[in-house]
């Protein structure tokens, strides 16, 4: 079957325009992202200013080994997503199927080891919204495992959202329906995706983990 | 070959489907005129409700629901979606020779965005309500309010997304799919200020959206954030809301500032006055209107030196803005004036643009706001920039380019005394609420002193008259659906790549590429002789 293939989608007259376009408007969406993220970054620093005795308190009892082991299956996520982008630039379709999977299934492991953290934190009674008899004394170190929760579920999501979309195109490739410029541009926003997700754990793990162990 | 118009397909679903921009621009016409009225519904309420000092209409919980209702509805349903959703989606791609927006299906599913959360909003909204205002200010909202706060934070949230993806469709059109000569400083200034709008669109929304995420969360799962029990900051809330909120206020009337400089340039058959100084001061206004959002807080507690800051910043969003009044009045000075119904439009958003922005250096005062916070002044300084001014913008849009858009010619005496009724009607239901506020009526209560009636009756009366101007165009607008005359191509004798197309336009907007050699506004007498 001959695909629209060789055809830029409507408004567009040539590839080249629509990939700008693309490019552009994921680099707006991501724009908006960071500020949704950056929200919570700046509540965060906000806390730690104002209750820097209860941040400390709630710090101490995060799992920081888990958050480490997790930072580096995202970074080496996002190498592969990287390494799946440049297999596609030299048609190297088996590679950049096996980045793919690759890829996505750490990001898969990430929330696996994630879930692992939270189970534990249930366990100790630290989960904000189920335990009556927090192990906590401090008010805002309450506050602070709050925020913590709020955020790593919200990039959590995220983090779904990036495994939905690594599985998607995986099975595009495998199948053979994604070709072309309309996969290599679908490849490349996917990829710009990863590297926020990824780049907003770099900031949210100093932010919520390390500062002040 | 001439070929068929957009709106030639017909159908249900040619419209559900669409991937049109114009198409979409009409669905979104009509789904904020919806919300438009539901709104108005509203206000009728709460001004029948202030005629008489007593609360005897309303119950105190049912006049806070109902002002809540109509600020969440005029806000997020009508007024941000308003200009940006129909004439941006309308106007951005002929205005700049492309024939279509960059992303047809995301602009598509924007505005079923916006329909689910409106609906969602509506729905929650008509169950009972929330008493919490527009603004949702913790502890209020997390810990005392008893109306349906999630599901209304909920319909915001999408209708939020909505407003993101307009924005990023704009700019990346704006970008990428000028026609071959279509530089920047030949744009229309209504596409320099729908960018600066999508700019604004695009970066504070999401601030917005995680804010009332948390407030959500804090209100379902005791996950307390603001909340002042847990060591939390209501304070913090109030940052974050308005560091969105505030540059809300540039989403609603920058679009209508960009359609006055259109306005203005028709009817006077001239170039408008200091191009570059009107385009970039929309771009100035959309950037320091993101810094200056401290000076809702100056009586709640925040530090002294911030407030200064801020009255500072805030007094800086002034010069932009008298920039583009002072050009608007230099392009009509000498100037081959026809005095249509989109012009007097025009001139209503002037007059009552500079009302609203002059009392708003009033509030930006530090001193004078201690006493003016949370009374009527404040509530009319926002209501004659954000109803007065953004809406006779939209409605000025509306009637300039209604011909283009449905092909059809209405009545000009009708528009022309709908514009002086909204004028007149505007200032007699604002005016007397500046008093008010200055006498010391707070905003908020369904009762007041018994001395403060005669102003608020006539502030009501005012209201009626309002409402008969805002209610008259969509009879008559309507009826030239039906029995206006067709329109030509150019019935204003206006510059620009839209007055060029048929009306209404084809389907792909423009039958043969489009080469740009004319700079804009071009009203020269060659160009005026000689229009395509």
């Amino acid at each position: 079957m001959i695909r629209s293939e060789q055809r830029p989608s409507e408004p567009f007259v040539a590839w080249a325009q629509q990939r700008e376009a693309a490019r552009l408007g994921m680099w707006l969406f991501l724009a908006g992202e960071a500020m949704m993220f950056g929200s919570l970054i700046l509540v965060a620093g906000f806390y730690r200013l104002q209750h820097p005795d209860g941040v400390a308190e709630a710090v101490a009892g995060l799992h920081f080994g888990l958050a480490t082991l997790n930072t580096f299956t995202l970074l080496t996520s996002s190498l592969l997503m990287t390494l799946a982008l440049t297999a596609s630039e030299q048609a190297s379709e088996r590679r950049l199927r096996h980045c793919l999977m690759g890829a996505t299934l750490l990001a898969a492991l990430f929330l696996a080891c994630k879930g692992l953290e939270y189970s534990l934190e249930y366990r100790e009674g630290l989960l904000p919204g189920f335990a009556a008899d927090s192990p906590l004394h401090l008010p805002s170190a309450r506050l602070f495992m709050n925020l913590y929760f709020i955020a790593t579920a919200l990039h959590g999501v995220h983090v779904l959202i990036a495994v939905g979309l690594g599985l998607w195109l995986y099975l595009g490739f495998a199948r053979g329906r994604l070709q072309g410029h309309q996969a290599s541009t679908r490849l490349e926003m996917v990829t710009l995706y990863w590297h926020l997700v990824d780049g907003i754990w770099v900031l949210l793990f100093p932010t919520l983990y390390l500062v002040g162990r | 070959m001439i070929s068929p118009s957009y709106l030639h397909r017909q159908g249900l679903l040619s419209w559900f489907l669409t991937r049109d921009h114009k198409r979409i621009a009409v669905l979104y016409m009509i789904t904020v005129t919806f919300f438009f009225f539901v709104g108005g519904l509203a206000a009728s309420l709460i001004r029948i409700e202030l005629v008489t000092p007593n609360g005897d209409l309303l119950t105190a919980d049912g006049y806070n629901r109902a002002f809540t209702l109509h600020g969440v509805i005029m806000v997020w349903f009508f007024l941000i979606p308003s200009i940006p959703s129909v004439f941006g989606n309308f106007l951005v791609p002929i205005m700049i020779g492309a024939r279509d927006m960059a992303f047809p299906r995301l602009n598509l599913f924007s505005w079923y965005l916006l329909l689910g959360g409106g609906l969602f909003t509506l729905l929650a909204l008509l169950l009972g309500g929330v008493d919490t205002g527009w603004t949702f200010y913790t502890p209020l909202s997390t810990m005392f309010s008893n109306g349906h706060v999630v599901a209304v934070i909920c319909g915001v949230f999408i209708a939020g997304f909505s407003s993101i993806f307009t924005g990023i469709n704009i700019i990346v059109t704006v970008h990428t799919l000028r026609a071959p000569g279509m530089t920047w400083m030949r744009l229309p200034l209504f596409i320099w200020a729908m960018y600066a709008t999508s700019i604004i669109l695009v970066l504070a929304t999401p601030v917005l959206a995680i804010t009332l995420l948390l407030v959500a969360a804090e209100h379902l799962f005791n996950i307390g954030v603001f909340d002042p029990r847990l060591g939390g900051d209501p304070l913090l809330f109030q940052h974050l809301f308005w560091f969105y909120s505030h540059p809300a206020v540039y989403i609603m009337i920058l679009p209508a500032m960009g359609v006055v400089s259109e306005l203005i340039t028709a009817a006077g058959h001239k170039r408008i006055f200091g191009y570059r100084f009107v385009a970039w001061s929309s771009v100035a206004i959309a950037v320091i209107g993101f810094l200056v959002w401290g000076h809702h807080m100056f009586v709640a507690g925040q530090s002294m030196y911030a407030s200064l800051v801020f009255s500072l910043l805030s007094f800086l969003v002034s010069i932009p803005s008298a920039i583009k009044a002072y050009n608007w009045s230099a392009t009509l000075y000498k100037s081959d004036l026809t005095l249509h119904a989109p012009f007097l439009f025009a001139l209503t958003f002037i007059g009552l643009f500079i009302v609203g922005g002059v009392t708003g250096l009033f509030l930006a005062l530090l001193a004078a706001d201690l006493h003016a916070h949370d009374t009527y002044f404040v509530v009319a300084h926002f209501h004659y920039i954000m109803v007065g001014a953004a809406v006779a913008g939209y409605f000025g849009a509306l009637h300039f380019w209604w011909p283009k858009i449905t092909g059809r010619m209405y009545s000009q005496l009708w528009g022309k005394i709908t514009a002086v009724l909204i004028f007149c009607g505007f200032n007699l239901t604002f005016f007397p609420q500046f008093l008010l506020g200055y006498l010391g009526m707070p905003r908020r209560y369904h009762s007041y002193d018994p001395d403060l009636q005669f102003l608020n009756v006539l502030s009501s009366a005012g209201a009626s008259i309002l409402a008969l101007a805002y209610a008259l165009p969509f009879f008559y607008l309507l009826g030239s659906l039906r029995w206006g005359e067709r329109a030509p191509m150019n019935p204003w004798e206006a510059a620009g790549l839209e007055w060029r197309v048929p009306s209404p336009p084809p389907v792909h907007n423009f039958d043969a590429p489009v080469t740009v050699d004319f700079e804009a506004y071009d009203y020269s007498p060659e160009a005026r002789r000689d229009p395509l």
